[in-house]
């Protein structure tokens, strides 16, 4: 008991040691506030997943008031908005080569035969579908800078677009195969499910940047030869050293989510106990990682190199921008070793779906593992020698 | 008390082809300041660190404060105190802060933590910028809050590695004032050092060489068993006669001080400043005089190529 209490007593001798250091480093302690602040309004602000506004060229060869039409309603859609036009298809090329546009709308010299077939056939008129060759032909063509596959996917999207304005049919007589209810996030927003994400990743850079550094940092200022002449234990160390970062990484949440409910309306339909166990969980398992680094790193500026090596995977492989469920099973495994997965999953289903904590125990319990697998890596690394 | 603090055998450490320690005997006694004396490089920190429990050694036993090391270094920390050579405090913790971390790491009571506390900032003379941080206070004011800090737990045995190679004359004398002050209190001290006016103040010292002992005893030990007299020559141009007392084989050096040459001539000349007339020298000195040995003669005739 006695021997707890000592040790208890160390714990607290080096953690209040590190947060008055840290209180007497200003600069970073403002990127404690700074950093999820900015991030969050950038983030927030600049990534969204539904494009909007695409510039293209317009090849009119009609040159009709129905071609006028149909350029409105595409345009009306807001996916593509024409910049330029041209009378000839290879100028319109040439303007994406260039990258001045992204996709060029040309519309035939026969456009309205075309339509008049569509409209034929799209209408189920007493005409059986011809299997002729004029029939089946699309009433315009685009041509797409299809190597960025979003601004492709975007264009294709209009592939399928219903043309009643021009055939001034009823607007219902077309309907979708398919009815697709749309759960959580009805106006498809991107912050909805970036900033839940963006707590994972600045958390991820933060915690893993400030403890990779702690340790490294005692040696690179010739304070860990006077600490390994002391009684301290190595677990000891690592414990006092994480939990005012434990803080730290609350604060910071507390801004991201606080700020992501003020500015973009991001909901929290779930419960902030689960939240809070999830975070704490995920916050522990990045510190411990951090130690780990911490005990490889022979400075600081490796420990830095190291946390971009585990931040970089942790933002394009964990789910934060693109779904797992596209890559090969080989990614989405060494994505599961990554704490950000985990964490990432937890906090969108709890805040998003409204999960329980049970609901996203299995993740949870994951990180709380990660951490203690962590610590005990860290504690048997650290020698309380120099050789 | 008759135990010795320090036993070592057989030391030895090789770092890959480096051999930096090789095959160190020694002894400390209790209540005793014992100093290691050797130019940069020649294993005293190294020696050290293996003493605290810090380097494992190659080969060799240790035992300190009867602790088999590097087994039972754990336990010999709380009972031994180490001031490292570069200052290993917080420079940006105060003082105060420093002292009150250090004794919290080493378990002291809240109570008889202030009060240590209290009584190191005056031992010190501490007490005036107990708020300042330590970043910011002079190479004697770091060196003193090093040593406090290094003390806190009353430690039976104080390493102290180059402890004044940042400080003045003046500190350097106060410093070693508040060394005998510990020894009078039952401490033992090892102290490595390259300065000789530091090591002539030890109990017993140890004159170290790319890893090896070469001699050890006290000063006054040492001077006696120098094998050689020393010799102060004046002369009109020291320079070349310099020149000449190097090729002779019964000189072991000749250096400059200020207007004289001190030369160091093997004991088997019975009478050096006749057979030093007699060697015909060109300029002939004008004035030769048999002097007292320093230990900066004993470190000379005991290094290098001068080895007897």
């Amino acid at each position: 008991m006695n021997r707890l209490l000592q040790s208890a007593r160390r714990i607290l001798a080096i953690l209040s040691k590190e947060l008055t250091q840290l209180r007497r480093d200003r600069t970073t302690l403002g990127m404690v506030i700074m950093i999820p602040l900015i991030q969050l309004l950038l983030f927030g602000y600049a990534i969204n997943t539904n494009l909007r506004h695409i510039p293209a060229a317009l090849v009119d060869q009609a040159n009709s008031g129905l071609s006028r039409v149909l350029t409105q309603t595409v345009e009306a859609t807001q996916v593509v908005t024409f910049t330029e036009r041209y009378v000839d298809i290879s100028a319109a090329q040439a303007a994406i080569v260039e990258g001045r546009v992204r996709a060029a709308f040309i519309i035939p010299p026969d456009l309205s035969q075309r339509v008049a077939r569509s409209a034929s056939v799209g209408a189920g008129l007493q005409t059986p579908p011809s299997t002729d060759e004029q029939t089946s032909r699309p009433v315009a063509q685009w041509i797409v800078d299809g190597s960025d596959t979003m601004i492709a996917g975007a264009i294709k999207s209009l592939r399928a677009m219903p043309l009643t304005e021009l055939l001034r049919r009823p607007a219902n007589r077309t309907t979708p195969t398919f009815a697709v209810a749309l759960f959580f996030n009805p106006e498809q927003r991107t912050a909805i499910n970036i900033v839940p994400g963006l707590v994972a990743v600045i958390l991820t850079m933060t915690m893993v940047m400030f403890t990779s550094a702690a340790i490294v940092r005692e040696s690179e200022r010739g304070n860990m030869e006077m600490l390994i002449n002391t009684p301290v234990r190595p677990l000891e160390l690592m414990l006092g050293k994480i939990v005012p970062y434990i803080v730290i990484g609350l604060v910071q949440t507390t801004i991201i989510l606080l700020l992501g409910h003020l500015i973009f309306s991001v909901p929290l339909n779930g419960s902030l106990l689960a939240l809070a166990v999830a975070t704490l969980a995920f916050i522990g398992a990045s510190l411990a990682l951090g130690l780990v680094l911490s005990t490889i790193a022979s400075s600081q500026l490796q420990a830095m190199q190291m946390t971009v090596f585990i931040l970089l995977p942790s933002i394009l492989l964990s789910g934060f921008m693109f779904p797992s469920e596209g890559m090969p099973v080989p990614a989405q495994y060494i994505a599961e070793v990554l704490p950000a997965t985990h964490f990432m999953r937890a906090i969108r289903a709890v805040m998003l779906r409204d999960a329980s904590l049970e609901q996203v125990a299995e993740d949870t319990l994951w990180l709380f593992g990660f951490m203690l697998v962590g610590l005990l890596i860290a504690s048997l690394r650290f020698k309380k020698r120099l050789d | 008390m008759t135990e010795p603090v320090i036993e070592a055998h057989g030391l030895t450490r090789r770092f890959g082809t480096l051999t930096a320690v090789d095959a160190l005997d020694l002894t400390v006694e209790p209540q005793t300041i014992y100093g290691f004396l050797g130019p940069n490089g020649c294993g005293k920190t190294t020696t050290v660190r293996m003493l605290t429990g810090l380097l494992t050694p190659s080969a060799g036993t240790v035992s300190v404060l009867g602790h088999q090391l590097p087994r039972d270094a754990e336990r010999l920390k709380r009972r031994i105190g180490y001031m490292t050579q570069k200052f290993s405090l917080y420079d940006d913790l105060t003082v105060a802060e420093n002292l009150r971390f250090v004794a919290e790491i080493y378990g002291l009571s809240h109570r008889i933590a202030r009060q240590r506390i209290s009584e190191l900032l005056s031992t010190y003379a501490l007490e005036p910028m107990h708020n300042r941080r330590a970043g910011r206070m002079s190479g004697g004011q770091r060196q003193r809050l090093a040593l406090a800090a290094a003390t806190i737990h009353k430690p039976t045995l104080l390493f102290l590695d180059e402890p004044t190679s940042a400080v003045d004359p003046e500190n350097r004398r106060d410093f070693w004032e508040r060394l005998f002050d510990l020894i009078d209190a039952g401490a033992s001290i090892l102290v490595s050092t390259h300065y000789m006016d530091e090591a002539e103040r030890c109990h017993r010292l140890a004159i170290m060489e790319s890893g090896h002992k070469r001699a050890d005893g006290s000063p006054a030990e040492l001077m006696a068993a120098m094998g050689a007299h020393v010799v102060e020559v004046e002369a009109p141009n020291l320079r070349a006669l310099k020149q000449q007392l190097a090729t002779l084989p019964e000189v072991i050096s000749a250096a400059q001080l200020g207007s004289r040459l001190r030369v160091l001539v093997q004991d088997r000349i019975d009478d050096p400043i006749t057979w030093l007339k007699a060697q015909s020298l060109r300029p002939a000195p004008t004035d030769l005089e048999l002097v007292r040995p320093s230990l900066e003669d004993v470190f000379v005739t005991n290094t290098g190529d001068h080895r007897a």
